[in-house]
């Protein structure tokens, strides 16, 4: 999706706001907000949309507007709203409709460890897929444009680079215009490098590179 | 006129916007969690659990003993730079957002600079939440096409000669930099050593310095 999340390369945000001493939490309420998303996230309803899709579908402006919690809280709402788990006249109120069952959390203090444990890895080391690159091959990012979720930012497209390294085979995260997988299609990813030069033309610096992690579907030999 | 100024007003950096009404989204979420206490679907003492564990357990005391550790330990830098996940799993660290671990070791020569432009992925094992100008669009625009002009806003001016490597986190590897060791910490315990480390030197924002330990 060609939208403002994928801001590679855009002038004109500003400059960088530094706080050295920031903790795990800017203000106390990210961190109720971070144990809300961390805790809701059990609940699910049908067919899942890409998390990353729903983000990326917040309207531009909106989006520049709000602070990364409020993105995040605002996804989970729509989720909850959507498997009926809560309703816009609860939300709107502040209290549970009349006659609604009072639910069990699911989730414990005696579970949290656990989560924040578990390994949610997306390889493939259960599928043999044979890799289209080697180690220092060329390749170039292909010139795609879709409306659903992709790992390819705007900025590499058509750019050429090489491959410096195969992390092996992971599921495709891309999604469809409405936000679901387009499919597991495991395939190899490879950190390619970039020359700055290459993507950036004279503007970029002589001695700076970029690297970026992609699958093997976006990439063309070159 | 108003509504040309409504449009400028929405797409102002959001940093600023944050400053003018800070109390909205933290009465938002004050009220959503009550909402959600009293529908029973989640565990206050869950939350103050969850919150306590990014505060004190997931954070980047945790990559400032990894780091450390290969300052002083030349075997377990060679097997962290070749198999991040499994050197830090070694100390005890891994789970959700660590599960693929590269390391980037800077030199005299070579910088690492870690970002996600297309999101805010960061390798949460060690460096625990990523801090708001990771996060912010500032950060995440800039730091590939002008990542020396970035490094000066951190104070950083690298000489001109020194290759700058930027990682964009676009799949599913995270990144943590080894920084340099600073001269004159040759008789330091690795303790001590450990809490010179800060957060921004393992993205790459900063260098160690003696002088300089601190949170950050």
């Amino acid at each position: 999706m060609n939208s403002v999340h994928d801001m590679g390369g855009m002038h004109g945000m500003g400059p960088i706001e530094y706080d050295k001493n920031e903790g795990a939490f800017h203000e106390p309420w990210e961190g109720r907000a971070w144990a809300l998303i961390s805790s809701a996230g059990a609940f699910s309803r049908g067919r899942r949309k890409n998390f990353r899709f729903e983000l990326e579908s917040i309207p531009a402006a909106d989006y520049l507007r709000m602070s990364y919690y409020e993105r995040l809280i605002k996804t989970m709402l729509d989720r909850l709203l959507a498997g009926k788990f809560i309703t816009q006249a609860e939300l709107d109120s502040g209290k549970p409709d009349p006659g609604s069952p009072r639910g069990t959390p699911p989730l414990t203090p005696a579970m949290v460890e656990d989560l924040f444990r578990r390994r949610g890895s997306l390889r493939r080391d259960d599928v043999r897929v044979p890799a289209r690159f080697k180690n220092g091959q060329q390749v170039r990012a292909r010139n795609i444009n879709p409306v659903g979720h992709t790992r390819l930012p705007r900025y590499l497209r058509g750019k050429r680079g090489t491959v410096t390294h195969d992390h092996g085979v992971f599921n495709l995260q891309d999604t469809d215009a409405g936000g679901y997988p387009l499919g597991n299609s495991p395939q190899h990813v490879y950190t390619v490098r970039f020359d700055a030069s290459e993507v950036w033309g004279p503007d970029g610096g002589k001695r700076d590179v970029i690297f970026a992690d992609l699958w093997e579907s976006y990439l063309d030999r070159a | 006129m108003l509504a040309h100024s409504g449009v400028g007003q929405a797409q102002e950096p959001r940093d600023r916007v944050q400053q003018a009404v800070p109390s909205d989204p933290a009465l938002r979420v004050k009220a959503l969690e009550s909402l959600l206490v009293e529908k029973g679907m989640v565990n206050p003492a869950t939350l103050d659990a969850i919150i306590e564990t990014y505060e004190t357990k997931v954070g980047p005391r945790n990559g400032a003993r990894v780091v450390a550790h290969a300052w002083v330990d030349p075997a377990f830098k060679k097997r962290l730079l070749s198999d991040g996940t499994a050197a830090i799993a070694e100390l005890g660290y891994g789970g959700s957002q660590g599960e693929h671990m590269v390391v980037l070791e800077n030199s005299a020569k070579v910088h690492n600079l870690v970002v996600c432009t297309l999101c805010s992925c960061y390798p949460w094992p060690v460096l625990g939440l990523p801090p708001t100008w990771y996060k912010s669009a500032p950060y995440r625009s800039r730091a590939v096409i002008d990542p020396r002009g970035v490094l000066r806003e951190f104070g950083l001016q690298l000489p001109d000669d020194v290759e700058v490597r930027v990682w964009d986190s676009t799949a599913d590897v995270r990144y943590l930099v080894l920084p340099e060791r600073p001269a004159g910490t040759e008789a330091m315990t690795e303790d001590q050593l450990a809490a010179l480390v800060t957060r921004d030197s393992m993205v790459g924002v900063a260098k160690v310095t003696v002088a300089a330990g601190g949170t950050a």
